[in-house]
């Protein structure tokens, strides 16, 4: 056999040795820190489980997505922190009125300037959206099970919502062109509409 | 393997590597108290299993990252030298009396410069890593004292924030797309958001 073939074949053969040496491996003892990592867990699951949270966040996304440049990266860059700032409110007993009924409403809204495509200025975007923030932190950002760690379930909510912008902001990609921009616009629509469901069941 | 065909030359390595796999110990010693080395380990994986040390230790390195390499090159030294001396410190004087609301400011206040990408001086970056340093290396060096553990802990700490900061900064410094440098803002924004929320669960005493 040349050098060259052994240089050829050799990284599938480190890879097929990889697979057999994982296969044989034991168990880790990771100390994996209970409550630690079932509090990450959790702030993980809790923005994906609601489904008027997940459609507001995807739609931030899509509609910074359609306005382009600036607030395709404002709006990721500043909603955690105002985010943040609404659970800071609840957490420290700040009540707000109408919580459920505004994070549905975030849905209906936020849908309708999707399917209007509408291009406000960025100041009143930022507005809308920083307003519906507070009321989606207020909300989500407090719910934390008895024994979970603080710090992880914030760093798991904070990081789901994050990659809930960033699913939003890919899927406004489609925006380029001229079939994707019907698409998002139909999308809006149908958003707008399960936010209005899920704002009469919060009535 | 002079004459071996590629199938017989598959198999042989496999099967070498099974032998390999099959020798490997099923129980891993973690605590190496043969070594003495254990301590070290055992600082070293409580920054990378410790999010409320390793997250500022990540947003530092953002932070310096962003402001170039001078800053950069002074956070990598700076932070972990502060960060082991207070540790020192904590560790012969010190008590774990901080509360939680004052550690997280750090994730808020090096976030936010973060995530507002504003250009600082590197003397300024350079202040805001020892500050860093000195509160969570003096909260770690209190901590190893309080729970009767080896001060060598702090030598594992101290080397990870070294590693951490030079591989992260470095990976900011480097000039790339346009978008890099908005992904870096906005973990800054997740960093501040998580310290905020932080501050919450302290003052609500969880």
């Amino acid at each position: 056999m040349s050098a060259r073939d052994w240089r050829g074949s050799l990284p599938r053969d480190v890879l097929i040795a990889t697979v057999f040496v994982l296969a044989v491996a034991s168990t880790a003892m990771a100390h994996p820190q209970q409550g630690q990592a079932q509090g990450f867990l959790t702030g993980v699951r809790h923005p994906v489980a609601g489904l008027d949270h997940v459609l507001a966040m995807i739609c931030v996304g899509v509609w910074g997505a359609q306005l382009g440049q600036p607030a395709i990266w404002l709006l990721p860059v500043t909603f955690p922190m105002v985010m943040a700032l609404g659970g800071f409110l609840g957490l420290v007993g700040i009540p707000l009125p109408g919580v459920e009924v505004a994070v549905s409403l975030s849905a209906v809204l936020l849908g309708v300037m999707v399917a209007r495509a509408a291009r406000p200025p960025l100041a009143v975007a930022a507005v809308l959206v920083g307003v519906f923030a507070i009321f989606h932190g207020h909300a989500h950002g407090t719910e934390l099970p008895a024994g979970q760690s603080g710090l992880a379930y914030s760093i798991g909510f904070v990081t789901a919502t994050g990659c809930l912008h960033g699913v939003g902001i890919a899927i406004g990609e489609v925006n380029r062109w001229p079939a994707g921009r019907v698409l998002l616009r139909a999308a809006g629509v149908a958003v707008a509409l399960a936010g209005a469901a899920l704002t009469w069941s919060a009535l | 393997m002079k004459g071996s065909t590629p199938v017989a030359r598959r198999l042989a390595v496999c099967g070498l590597a099974t032998v390999c796999g099959v020798l490997v110990p099923g129980r891993a010693e973690a605590h190496l108290v043969t070594t003495g080395l254990g301590p070290v380990y055992d600082g070293i994986s409580h920054v990378l299993m410790s999010p409320d040390d390793l997250v500022p230790i990540l947003a530092m390195s953002l932070l310096a990252g962003l402001n170039g390499v001078r800053a950069s090159r002074m956070t990598l030294f700076s932070l972990t030298l502060a960060w082991l001396a207070a540790g020192a410190a904590g560790f012969f004087f010190g008590h774990t009396v901080l509360p939680l609301a004052v550690t997280s400011a750090s994730f808020l206040i090096v976030g936010g410069l973060t995530a507002a990408d504003r250009r600082l001086a590197p003397a300024v970056v350079t202040g805001l890593a020892v500050a860093v340093g000195l509160l969570h290396g003096w909260m770690n060096g209190a901590a190893i004292a309080e729970t009767g553990r080896s001060a060598l802990g702090l030598v594992g700490i101290a080397a990870t924030v070294f590693v951490c900061v030079s591989l992260v900064s470095a990976l900011v410094t480097v000039p790339r797309a346009a978008w890099w440098r908005i992904a870096v803002r906005v973990a800054g924004s997740w960093v501040a958001a998580i310290g905020l929320l932080m501050i919450g669960w302290a003052v609500r005493g969880r």
